[in-house]
């Protein structure tokens, strides 16, 4: 028996190093998970608070006693959609967006699968300036060419402006994925009789179309979420969210309610894109940070 | 078609290169030739030439452009130095595996993607004196509440936090993609070699990672010294001129006061600067990226 007990003594000191270790390692694992949790609240507050007041009335958005206390209401909504023409504002943002995200992807593809294959560096420094250039330098003259041709009114100024955005950073994108593309696929279709534009349309655009689809979801938010441009280039019938929400503060500051709904709806869908298509976005935003 | 087919980099590159000749290098070349003149953008009285006077006026005798560049240098400081502190930290905390990796990185890319404009009026509302959430909680913790954008020495700090906010996820999700590719050889020799947790940050991590870290805060300083939309739709540069930045200065100079020669003069200047820092960290990191 007592030759018995000389092995389990030090197996159990043994065992209690171990098991304090392993209580560290709960303890630190605990900590962890508090940690991300408070980094998780405070990116996420604002939103919630935006959210909430924008179901409150005026009176309960004032009592900061019991925020949770109060019956939600749809009245905010209600005010912004009936009073101030969102509606139409929405349908712009929309096709403003839509369709300068669309035009990018027509000019920019094409683009940067030229600056891949044929290595012309030099218009992919001419893009990258693009995406450089602070967007306040080209807006008195389009501002003034846009008044000229008339085009202040039409949708016209805002979907081009927005290509600004939209095509460099496509073109960017797309250049290091048909990069990185073999070259052998469009030869051997080359072979087969294609020619070089059915080259590119049907073997190396449906290769691309993770990339296509990253960079032209970031190319949307982009021009969804513009403010500047819009700001100079559209008039009371042409404007988007942004500048409807921005008015709606200069002459209605006092209402939080309605304020607080505005940014709901123009988030909101934002938002819903982002939670569904979360890994294409954030290789899209990171893009050419990580690599070159 | 055969045409097109025989010269398919004119084909692909022309579309995008016609565009960005039309709608960026024209406009700089007009807001260059505007910097040269004075003009309101009337189309009865034709810009009047006054050679290099706008400049001269800007570095001479605009002391609000001397302050607005410096507010624009501090704000992009402080605000990119917090976000590459406490991105780091994120990204630290949530590298590796753990329950919910996927949905914590869903969920911190939201502050990047929302709208400006509506994270300005959330921000408004959390930092309203009277009803605002800051000071309620403030005032829970009975510290004494804060005038926030209210007061002219702190406002731009307040307009830093919303920054900070918003882009510190994109710092975060930049070097946890650093760290991902990161070697794991020297890891394996450290702690053969016995080094601490400490140690192996600062000697293998930190190093390792260094062009990520200046390729992630070139990225973010550009566009933080181009910041409008937060800081126009919260302040408008106000109070007095506190929250003024060379972005806000320009647009107010051009659309407020029509002043367009001597606004044109301001662009060019700070259209210069950008590309300036552009440069100085692309070859920074051209020649301490490799090395490292």
């Amino acid at each position: 028996m007592t030759t018995n007990y000389a092995v389990p003594v030090p197996h159990s000191a043994l065992s209690v190093q171990a098991v304090q270790r392993r209580r560290r390692q709960a303890l630190l694992s605990a900590l962890r998970y508090a940690a991300i949790a408070v980094v998780l609240f405070i990116f996420l507050a604002p939103f919630l608070w935006m959210l909430l007041s924008s179901f409150k009335t005026q009176v309960d958005i004032t009592n900061t006693r019991n925020i949770l206390n109060f019956t939600p209401t749809l009245e905010n909504y209600e005010n912004v959609f009936q009073q101030y023409e969102f509606l139409r504002y929405l349908l712009n943002s929309f096709a403003v967006a839509a369709l300068s995200t669309l035009f990018s992807l027509i000019l920019g593809l094409p683009a940067a699968y030229a600056i891949a294959r044929f290595r012309l560096q030099w218009l992919g420094v001419i893009l990258l300036t693009a995406r450089i250039v602070p967007g306040i330098t080209f807006l008195i003259p389009w501002f003034i060419i846009f008044s000229r041709l008339g085009l202040i009114g039409t949708l016209v100024p805002l979907i081009l402006s927005h290509m600004l955005v939209g095509l460099p950073f496509i073109a960017w994108i797309m250049i290091s994925f048909y990069e990185e593309l073999p070259i052998e696929l469009e030869e051997a279709a080359k072979i087969d009789g294609a020619t070089p534009i059915g080259a590119f349309l049907r073997v190396a655009l449906p290769l691309s179309m993770p990339g296509v689809i990253t960079s032209g979801i970031v190319a949307f938010i982009f021009s969804w979420n513009n403010f500047m441009f819009s700001l100079v280039l559209a008039d009371d019938r042409t404007r988007t969210l942004p500048i409807a929400i921005f008015n709606f503060l200069t002459y209605a500051s006092v209402d939080w309610g309605g304020l607080m709904a505005a940014a709901v709806v123009i988030t909101l869908p934002v938002l819903i894109i982002t939670l569904f298509v979360q890994r294409y976005i954030i290789r899209g935003l990171t893009a050419g940070a990580t690599k070159g | 078609m055969n045409y097109l087919n025989r010269h398919i980099r004119t084909t692909f590159i022309l579309p995008s290169l016609i565009f960005v000749i039309a709608m960026m290098i024209v406009p700089i070349l007009y807001t260059s030739y505007l910097s040269l003149h004075v003009w309101s953008g009337s189309a009865r009285r034709a810009p009047e030439f006054v050679g290099l006077s706008n400049y001269e006026r800007l570095f001479t005798r605009d002391p609000r452009f001397g302050d607005a560049v410096a507010r624009t240098f501090i704000f992009t400081g402080v605000a990119v130095g917090a976000e590459l502190l406490l991105g780091l930290g994120i990204a630290l905390l949530i590298n590796g595996k753990f329950l919910g990796h996927n949905v914590v990185k869903t969920l911190i890319l939201l502050p990047m993607v929302a709208t400006p404009v509506a994270i300005g009026m959330a921000w408004l509302l959390l930092y309203e004196p009277n009803i605002g959430a800051l000071n309620a909680l403030l005032r829970a913790l009975s510290l004494p509440p804060q005038d926030f954008l209210g007061n002219s020495t702190t406002a731009l700090l307040w307009l830093a936090v919303v920054d900070i906010w918003q882009w510190t996820p994109l710092m975060a999700l930049i070097l946890l993609a650093g760290l991902a590719a990161l070697p794991e050889e020297p890891y394996e020799a450290a702690r053969v070699d016995g080094a601490s947790t400490w140690q192996r940050f600062t000697k293998l991590t930190l190093p390792l990672l260094f062009p990520t870290i200046i390729a992630a805060t070139l990225l973010r300083s550009i566009d933080a010294l181009k910041t409008f939309d937060i800081i126009y739709t919260m302040t408008r540069g106000g109070p007095g001129f506190a929250t003024e930045t060379i972005n806000t200065y320009g647009y107010i100079q051009a659309f407020e006061y029509f002043q367009l020669g001597q606004a044109s003069s301001l662009l060019i200047v700070f259209f210069t600067l950008i590309l300036g820092v552009s440069l100085f960290f692309i070859r920074f990191r051209r020649r301490w990226g490799t090395a490292l």
